[in-house]
């Protein structure tokens, strides 16, 4: 990427002096710098995934552990975040529910926007596909969620559950169902950029000096609608996260002891008012992950938008 | 001082005959709201076995008598119950005669006659009816009217315990006049005869909205003109067992609600906001593991779980049944999820006390050890994961119940039980719509049992368990043919059962029928075509302004709907 060069838009006022060689990363970085929202989701976002990846390794509990003895228990040394009803501790559950919910967010995040790029960039440059990929998406935009969810749940179940085990065969079942289901914004949002910087002069010039029509797409149309990808991207993960816990939250998806955080919230509803930190503690991450991503998406916008970037 | 005696006697009188008339007056108290939140789906329980469909219709269409809260049986549509004493019941125990109260109605204001009887009998022992309730019409040869008030039923064998058809909820009577087009593989069809039933209880149907809201109202032909108290009822569906207890403990929305499986602390904190009561009764409930003795891989595709599919892979071995139910801590399960209002069993069959078992109570020591040796000595070696294997069959189960946070407790406790034996559980949990709903288009129904095991809770209402123990035979094998209809989840079939049941059937005396039945519970027990876990308690709440409320485990729990009042 630090070698796509960006050609300032034509009457851009006053572009600074280039006096010497900058990188698209370095440029983009120090702009988003200047986003305190954005640092700081990007900092909560990391602790996030940090604590995630290694805080098993520090909490040794075993998220599955039953003790009946131990049960509805406060917070305390042993137990962080207290336990369950069944004597699971909360705390080793919230780990364990966080690396299966962001790794579903972000799997899925990746797959709806390679779709949703894909389809956004041929439909923007090639007239010829714009109406029928657009219609497709209307289609899928039309599609009631839900339901077709519990449809193609339903439908596959079984034979992803033989093929990879049940819970590797439901893990690729959410994300290419929530992946394939969420891409249509994404999709539009780039067609609509696409549209406008194609016509722009440095794309004609390239185009009337014979560059062929894929290195103009990767080359010159790519790096310029960053910026709406990104944006869809951090959205997109949010997206993917809170359909799982909907999902769990229906009592579908991963099986009842495989913690995620909607399933988490799930389970704690009937005993919020016995033991809040039931449903306080996954509530917190889900928004925490999701309000974070937010904002780094926010500081990513303006960041990779040669306009606002060096104001 | 006497005129003032006198007149305070006459206050009293006035004041008396005022109360009592406030309570006698049909239709004075308003709108009862009633909360089932699995949803009624259809009011005839001739088409489903369901127990909300069953209680939903037990306000609208009623037998001729009823059980008590105590499990006697009570008259409701006759004014005596036929015994051998009073000659209803014939010498050699093969007739039974009953006599309608003269003078009933039908909602619609036609007269209630023998007829009626003798058409539910043949509606639903007609062939292509699959009729759910056709264990209850066991050995009826026939039904002669012998006058409009009289009927009386013959059976092919002697009947110890004639009271099967039109005693309980299950078998009300229905409509003639309404019903005749509708026999036989025309009965589901009759949607609006389903939805709209004319009955002789104490509510009509209004308005029907399948598995969503039933709308009735008083019947102004039922049989006791100051009943029933409320003018209207409002069945509603929906939701799960923990809303369910809110909404009448907690926020008081609803007069009462069914069914409310939700850990004992839960419904103890929800109580102590004072606007409901909870109620259990202890009757013949019994949460059960249901173990598939049939091969229910996919790969079989159509016979998937049928008898033609085969064995299953490791189930079918004795040893693993045993193994697995005695590696069940029974006790913990109780603790965890039911409190008081369960306790450990072995028997499928808990009570009443003339049949409940005490042979097989080897299940309720917690055994882990004794599980290992059985499984080590059948060959089952640990494997380099900890589960154990055969041949290269993996004693890896599926393990599928209803959505509900008490049964996914369960869940995890039996996994974590079994782990310990070297069993693989994979978890798995159907909302109860789907799971109870009985489609045959949908694969994650308990009767397809497309897993190797299956948990839930089954009781019989009434005191006999004759048809209830029927449910085994090989007959009731649930299989495409019979559009997987039958009670039998476990694919059981055993000449020694069918016999039993068959002799059963023949036996007159109480001790030996007790015997019987015991004998064939230890031989599901035994077998391990079940392992039984937990004598539940059913538990409901009604609201606090609610009076005539009387929890029955025998009958529907709206038996008595008509007696019901709101409290000033």
């Amino acid at each position: 990427m630090s070698d796509a060069v960006i050609k300032p838009p034509q009457g851009t006022p006053g572009a600074p002096l280039v006096t010497r060689q900058r990188t698209l990363a370095a440029d983009v970085w120090r702009q988003f710098r200047q986003h305190r929202g954005g640092v700081l989701g990007a900092v909560v976002f990391l602790s996030i995934v940090l604590l995630v990846i290694f805080g098993p390794y520090i909490h040794g509990i075993d998220p599955q552990a039953l003790n009946v003895r131990d049960k509805n228990q406060g917070i305390s040394l042993t137990h962080p975040m207290g336990t369950d009803n069944l004597g699971r501790d909360m705390f080793a559950q919230v780990l364990a529910g966080g690396r299966t919910s962001l790794s579903v967010g972000i799997t899925a995040m990746l797959l709806s926007l390679l779709v949703g790029t894909t389809i956004g960039v041929v439909a923007g440059y090639f007239r010829r596909a714009d109406g029928l990929l657009m219609r497709l998406t209307d289609l899928f935009l039309a599609l009631p969620l839900l339901p077709l969810l519990l449809v193609i749940i339903m439908l596959f179940r079984d034979t992803l559950r033989a093929a990879f085990g049940p819970e590797t065969g439901i893990f690729l079942l959410i994300v290419f169902v929530i992946g394939i289901t969420s891409w249509m914004q994404t999709a539009r949002i780039v067609r609509g950029a696409v549209l406008s910087v194609k016509e722009q002069e440095f794309v004609v010039a390239a185009k009337s000096i014979g560059t062929r029509e894929r290195r103009i797409v990767t080359r010159h149309i790519l790096p310029n609608v960053l910026s709406p990808i990104m944006v869809s991207a951090t959205l997109g993960i949010a997206t993917a996260i809170i359909t799982e816990s909907a999902l769990s939250f229906l009592g579908l998806g991963f099986p009842s002891d495989y913690p995620t955080w909607g399933r988490l919230l799930y389970d704690g509803v009937n005993f919020m008012a016995i033991n809040p930190s039931r449903v306080i503690w996954p509530g917190l991450a889900i928004s925490l992950t999701v309000l974070s991503i937010n904002y780094i998406g926010d500081g990513l916008r303006d960041a990779l938008d040669p306009r606002i970037r060096g104001r | 001082m006497k005129r003032f005696t006198a007149l305070a006697a006459g206050t009293a009188v006035a004041l008396a005959l005022g109360a009592a008339n406030a309570q006698a007056e049909r239709g004075s108290d308003g709108n009862l709201n009633v909360l089932y939140w699995q949803a009624v789906s259809v009011l005839n329980p001739y088409l489903s076995g369901g127990t909300k469909d069953v209680e939903g219709s037990s306000v609208v269409i009623e037998p001729l008598a009823k059980y008590d809260e105590a499990g006697n049986m009570v008259p409701a549509l006759v004014d005596e119950i036929p015994t051998v004493e009073n000659g209803g019941v014939s010498e050699d125990l093969k007739s039974i005669t009953w006599k309608i109260t003269p003078g009933l109605l039908w909602s619609d204001g036609t007269p209630f006659t023998a007829n009626d009887v003798k058409f539910t009998a043949d509606y639903c022992m007609a062939p292509d009816g699959g009729c759910q309730q056709i264990s209850k019409f066991q050995d009826i040869e026939s039904i002669e009217v012998i006058d409009d008030q009289t009927v009386t039923i013959n059976f092919t064998v002697p009947k110890p315990f004639p009271y099967t058809a039109f005693v309980g909820a299950e078998t009300p009577v229905i409509q003639k006049a309404q019903f005749e087009n509708c026999i036989g593989a025309n009965a589901p069809n009759c949607t609006e005869q389903n939805f709209g039933p004319h009955g002789t209880g104490p509510f009509k149907v209004v308005e029907f909205r399948a598995n969503d809201v039933i709308t009735f109202e008083a019947n102004e032909h039922y049989r006791d003109p100051a009943k029933p108290s409320f003018a209207t009822l409002t069945l509603k569906g929906g939701g799960d067992a923990a809303s369910a207890a809110r909404s009448v403990l907690e926020t008081g929305e609803f007069d009462y609600a069914w069914n409310l499986q939700v850990e004992p602390e839960v419904l103890e904190q929800m109580s102590a906001a004072g606007r409901g009561q909870v109620v259990t009764s202890f009757g013949t409930s019994v949460e059960r593991i249901e173990v598939n003795l049939t091969d229910p891989s996919p790969d079989k595709g159509e016979n998937r779980s049928t008898l033609e599919a085969g064995p299953h892979p490791f189930l079918s071995d004795p040893a693993v049944r045993k193994a697995l139910s005695i590696a069940i801590d029974r006790e913990i399960l109780v603790e965890a999820g039911y409190g008081a209002s369960g306790q450990p069993t072995c028997n499928i069959l808990p009570a009443p006390e003339n049949y409940a078992s005490t042979n097989v109570n080897w299940c309720l020591e917690y055994n882990p050890d004794e599980a290992n040796r059985l499984l080590d000595e059948a060959g089952w070696a640990p494997g380099g994961d900890g589960i154990r294997a055969k041949d290269g069959v993996r004693l890896s189960l599926l393990y599928q119940t209803s959505t509900n946070s008490v049964r996914q407790a369960t869940q995890a406790l039996v996994k974590d039980m079994w782990q310990q034996i070297g069993v693989e559980t994979e978890l798995r949990n159907i909302d109860a719509a789907v799971f109870f709903g009985g489609d045959p288009a949908s694969p994650d129904t308990f009767q397809k049992f497309y897993a190797d095991v299956e948990m839930y809770t089954n009781n019989f209402p009434g005191t006999d368990p004759e048809a209830y123990m029927a449910g085994w035979l090989c007959d009731g094998i649930p299989s495409p043919k019979n559009g997987w209809l039958g009670a039998n989840m476990p694919r059981f079939c055993s000449e020694e059962y069918d016999a039993l049941t068959g002799q059963m059937a023949e036996t007159a005396d109480l001790a030996a029928r007790g015997e019987i039945a015991k004998k064939m519970n230890d031989i599901l027990s035994n077998e391990g075509a079940l392992i039984p876990l937990i004598h539940r308690g059913d538990v409901s709440a009604h609201s606090v302004t609610v009076d005539g409320v009387r929890m029955n485990s025998w009958d529907s729990e709206l038996w008595n709907v008509a007696d019901w009042t709101r409290k000033e």
